[in-house]
């Protein structure tokens, strides 16, 4: 196995220059994800109208698969619909964590380039924990919605 | 290489010592394995190994529970290990000798039955900031229990500790000093003589977590003069699952208990146990038999190098790899204290340390990257986390070679 496979140009790209690295404002909602194991720590913020994420941005210290996850993530969700959020979020878990998984995130444009982090199991969680940061954010979003 | 480090790479025959460690000898990723996570736990030499599958193979029995020959044997195996650490430690009587599983036990022992003897509301125990997890969160839970105070004695920028502080520290209220003698995180050699010295002038008595010491550098129980000391078996080349509390007999006559059960009590009635003597007070239960032999093991096993030797070669592999380490740009030393030993802990400036952890395996260097289970450390250094180089004797300076060669491709795929 080549280490390319895991810093691949775009990861490399992302984590240099991480997209939509920046707070949100309230009242958009916000969680803060940690993985105690490695010290990577990640803040996303997303602002929803309408069932549409209209902006998501994200903050924080991690290794370069999980900066570039996040600002891929980011930038990949920009625009979408909560259901098409929920689409993804399911796949990318899928594909990263489940060990016979059919998902091919090929068919998510760039996300595509997270496909090989499950060759590395040690680092399947820099890639996930912004996933799951950002369904804490819209679980909360939800909650202060429905009030 | 440097030409002193050649010498004394011929002085200490070090390729001769690494015959005897079976793990080393394999390769990662199509590479060489440089093994230099040390601090994490250490490799087992051969002799170790056939301890305790001898133990296992022929001796298999519990100790001080039967008249039968085999129970005899493991007995004399188990309190002949006994014997040898308290000689190697220069302990007074193998009665101060008590196993546990490992040091994170051991300072829980000690948190639980020394602060049942003497911690009331309102008391106050000192520890360090560069403590690892185990020497601190124990005394945190103690605290709560018994709504005790916890201070802090503030490290230095160059991750020593900030000794002067440790008088304005101490009160009439301070019960115990338990600090660190070598930190796994930063690898600082604390100045324990100095802090007993101050402790003992104010009849506070002071806990010792020795687990990094052990593995690289002598200690004398009876010339330090701690209460209480603690080490580890896995980081001395020794098995998981067995460690050491040292504690001075006058204080581990007057603590209770820390767990009841078999082999801890003389008579027992429903209304009433009778302790048993030391060590074994403090032994209930089965305890980890093969485990405490292999610690035996390898125990003879520094002793046979010398642990002045093994010292004295460490010390130059340290002083090399440092001296590599301050000519590698972008690089940054996390704790650059005067009396450093086996631990070279950094930071790559646009590199996270996961990422050099798993670049450098790629090129068969094991490190450990992480916060070390010193989270108030990397803190204090504003890092989440640094990567850490940990060396042992069987370590070459080859090896050191091969991290920084491992280091420079950090560069190549993430710039
Ligand atoms: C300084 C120090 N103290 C205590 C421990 C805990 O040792 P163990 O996990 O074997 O109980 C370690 C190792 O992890 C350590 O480095």
């Amino acid at each position: 196995m080549d280490l390319r496979e895991l810093y691949q140009q775009v990861i490399v790209d992302h984590n240099r220059n991480p997209r939509n690295f920046k707070e949100l404002p309230p009242p958009c909602s916000h969680a803060e994800g940690h993985n105690p194991l490695c010290g990577d720590k990640v803040t996303v913020y997303v602002h929803v109208e309408d069932d549409v994420i209209q902006d998501v941005t994200f903050q924080g210290d991690g290794c370069a698969i999980s900066v570039a996850s996040a600002s891929l993530m980011t930038e990949h969700l920009k625009g979408k619909t909560l259901s098409q959020e929920k689409d993804l979020f399911e796949s990318v878990h899928d594909a990263l964590t489940k060990k016979d998984s059919e998902i091919d995130l090929m068919h998510f444009g760039k996300l595509g380039v997270l496909a090989n982090v499950k060759n590395f199991p040690m680092r399947v969680k820099c890639a996930t924990l912004c996933w799951h940061t950002l369904e804490a954010a819209l679980a909360n979003q939800k909650s202060v919605t429905t009030e | 290489m440097s030409k002193s480090a050649h010498n004394l790479e011929t002085f200490f025959d070090v390729e001769r010592y690494r015959k005897d460690f079976p793990a080393l000898h394999q390769e990662v990723h199509g590479k060489p394995l440089a093994y230099l996570d040390n601090a994490a736990t250490a490799q087992k030499p051969q002799q170790v190994i056939d301890a305790i599958s001898n133990y296992y193979s022929n001796h298999n029995s519990n100790v001080h529970r039967g008249v039968h020959t085999l129970s005899g044997r493991a007995t004399d195996l188990y309190e002949g290990s006994r014997e040898k650490i308290a000689k190697y430690i220069n302990a007074k009587s193998t009665k101060e000798i008590i196993f546990t599983k490992g040091a994170t036990e051991a300072l829980n022992l000690l948190a639980y039955s020394f602060g049942e003897h003497a911690i009331s509301a309102g008391d106050e125990i000192i520890v360090s900031g560069m403590e690892h997890h185990s020497n601190l969160v124990p005394w945190q839970l103690l605290c709560q229990r018994k709504n005790a105070i916890l201070k802090i004695l503030p490290i230095t920028k160059k991750g020593e500790l900030d000794l002067a502080l440790l008088p304005e520290l101490i009160s009439d209220k301070t019960k115990l000093i338990s600090v660190v003698h070598t930190s796994n995180a930063l690898g600082t050699v604390n100045p324990i003589e100095d802090i007993i010295n101050i402790a003992h002038t104010q009849n506070i008595p002071v806990a010792i977590d020795g687990s990094q010491a052990l593995p690289h550098t002598a200690v004398d129980m009876q010339a330090l003069d701690a209460d209480f000391f603690i080490f580890t078996g896995h980081k001395m080349f020794g098995p998981t699952g067995v460690g050491v509390l040292y504690g001075k007999e006058a204080w581990l006559e007057k603590l209770p208990p820390y767990q009841g059960g078999g082999d801890m009590i003389r008579t027992v009635s429903y209304t009433h146990s009778e302790y048993n003597d030391l060590p074994y007070k403090f032994e209930a239960g089965t305890p980890n038999i093969a485990g405490v032999i292999g610690l035996g093991a390898a125990v003879d096993y520094i002793q046979n190098i010398g642990i002045h030797n093994i010292q004295a070669y460490e010390t130059e592999l340290l002083n090399y790899a440092t001296e590599k380490a301050l000519a590698f740009d972008g690089l940054n030393i996390i704790g650059q204290a005067e009396h450093k030993s086996g631990v070279l802990s950094f930071t790559i400036d646009g590199v996270h340390p996961h990422d050099i952890g798993t670049i450098v395996d790629f090129e068969g260097v094991a490190i450990r990257t992480g916060h070390h289970c010193a989270m108030p450390v990397m803190n204090f250094f504003n890092v989440p986390a640094t990567a850490r180089a940990s060396f042992a004797f069987y370590n070459t300076f080859s090896e050191v070679d091969a991290l920084f060669v491992a280091l420079e491709k950090t560069k190549d795929m993430l710039f």
